[in-house]
């Protein structure tokens, strides 16, 4: 029973860490702002749920109320970063297109209808 | 399972690092602000892990859950802070002191 | 109705974060709990017409709809770390592009699961919701056109207004 239950902590911390792997190259190798944020913003929520409830499996190895409680504890963690990860993203992203970051882009006219917009307002 | 968490502890700080080469690279201010806000979320796992490494979980979840709230209302305010400020998009110079 | 079960929300989150359950503790979350949901009661509960039973049905859609959630996260993600650890030139893989469109959802709250889903999901991030028009980022030429063609998006709109706005279904038959 432990043991299983070790082989699953084991698992699903190793997949978020290769996630996070993923989110950090990403974030290190990708061309412009508005990628890099694809890397951070997906990257980053999903490694982050898969290590903690790794660590909320760890908690039933005593299954009395106190380690339920933190499990409990950990998942409310994990939706809280559900919800807030992808939000954060949108505000850091709605940033930096409001401050007018240079758009990395290897077709032409990809992006002038939305700059056209953005002169139109200021 | 103690040995386990602290070698997964040292992998995500590796990893941490890695991301702070991008804070410390730049090249705009809000490119910085990525690689903090990622580095805060992992944060959260960091202090669950030296938790569980002293055995003592259900002491550092509540620091854990106020440091991923706080983690948010940083990025919210630092996002809402550069969006005012044109000059954030720019590319910053290095300013070479004579 | 609607107070009590903002108190009765209130009161399991006092359980779960204290994890006491002698009488005083008790009491004091009581106490907090009756306090809050006086003060702030009605910020949770928007929409009052709606009765207890369609709550509970609409958290049932909720749930479903986060398990479909959950999987297009998993594959994001290594969509994401395929793109990363590629050998190849960024320039050759990537082929970053920005279009608009206008979702037929109403509600804030729907547009708000809807810019989160489609954050969330492989090769798309919103940049910006204004005046209902949503401007998403895609990171691929192919990704982006497929949603331009619009079935992935009118797609996950489908599943996010059929736990909304679940009167607006047809409309978005008849758009498509």
């Amino acid at each position: 029973m432990s043991m299983y239950l070790n082989t699953i902590v084991v698992l699903f911390t190793g997949i978020g860490w290769i996630f996070f792997l993923g989110a950090t190259v990403g974030i290190l190798r990708f061309p412009d702002f508005y990628t890099r944020m694809h890397a951070a913003g997906k990257g980053d929520t999903l490694s982050t749920m898969m290590i903690l409830f790794g660590f909320a499996a760890y908690q039933l190895h005593h299954p009395d109320l106190a380690s339920l409680l933190v499990a409990f504890k950990i998942v409310f963690i994990a939706v809280l970063i559900f919800i807030t990860g992808p939000t954060a993203t949108h505000a850091i992203m709605d940033a930096g297109y409001g401050s007018k970051i240079d758009h990395w882009g290897t077709r032409d006219g990809s992006v002038s209808h939305c700059l056209i917009k953005e002169d139109e307002r200021s | 399972m103690e040995n386990y968490f602290v070698l997964l502890g040292t992998a995500l700080i590796l990893l941490m690092f890695l991301t702070l080469v991008r804070v410390v690279k730049g090249p705009t201010a809000i490119d910085r602000l990525i690689g903090v806000n990622v580095i805060g979320t992992k944060s959260t796992l960091l202090i669950l892990i030296i938790g569980a490494s002293l055995g003592r979980i259900d002491m550092f979840i509540d620091i854990a859950l106020a440091y991923a709230l706080l983690n948010f209302m940083v990025s919210l305010a630092t996002a809402r802070f550069f969006q005012r400020n044109r000059s954030a998009g720019m590319i910053e110079k290095e300013e070479v002191e004579l | 109705m609607f107070g009590f079960m903002t108190f009765l929300l209130m009161f399991g989150l006092w359980i779960t974060m204290s994890g006491k359950f002698d009488l005083f503790h008790l009491a004091l979350g009581v106490i907090s709990s009756a306090i809050v949901a006086m003060i702030s009661g009605d910020l949770l509960f928007q929409d009052r017409q709606k009765g207890f039973g369609y709550r509970l049905l609409q958290a049932g859609r909720f749930v479903q709809y986060a398990v479909w959630l959950v999987a297009q996260i998993i594959y994001a993600n290594m969509y994401v770390l395929k793109l990363a650890l590629t050998t190849k030139k960024m320039d050759q893989v990537l082929d970053p592009y920005i279009f608009s469109f206008k979702p037929h959802l109403k509600t804030p709250f729907a547009q708000f699961v809807l810019a989160n889903s489609i954050t969330l999901t492989p090769g798309t991030v919103t940049i910006r919701i204004e005046d209902g028009v949503f401007l998403v980022h895609a990171i691929t030429g192919p990704a982006a056109g497929d949603l331009e063609d619009s079935d992935v998006i009118n797609g996950m709109e489908r599943r996010v207004a059929a736990v909304f706005e679940p009167e607006i279904l047809h409309q978005i038959e008849a758009g498509k």
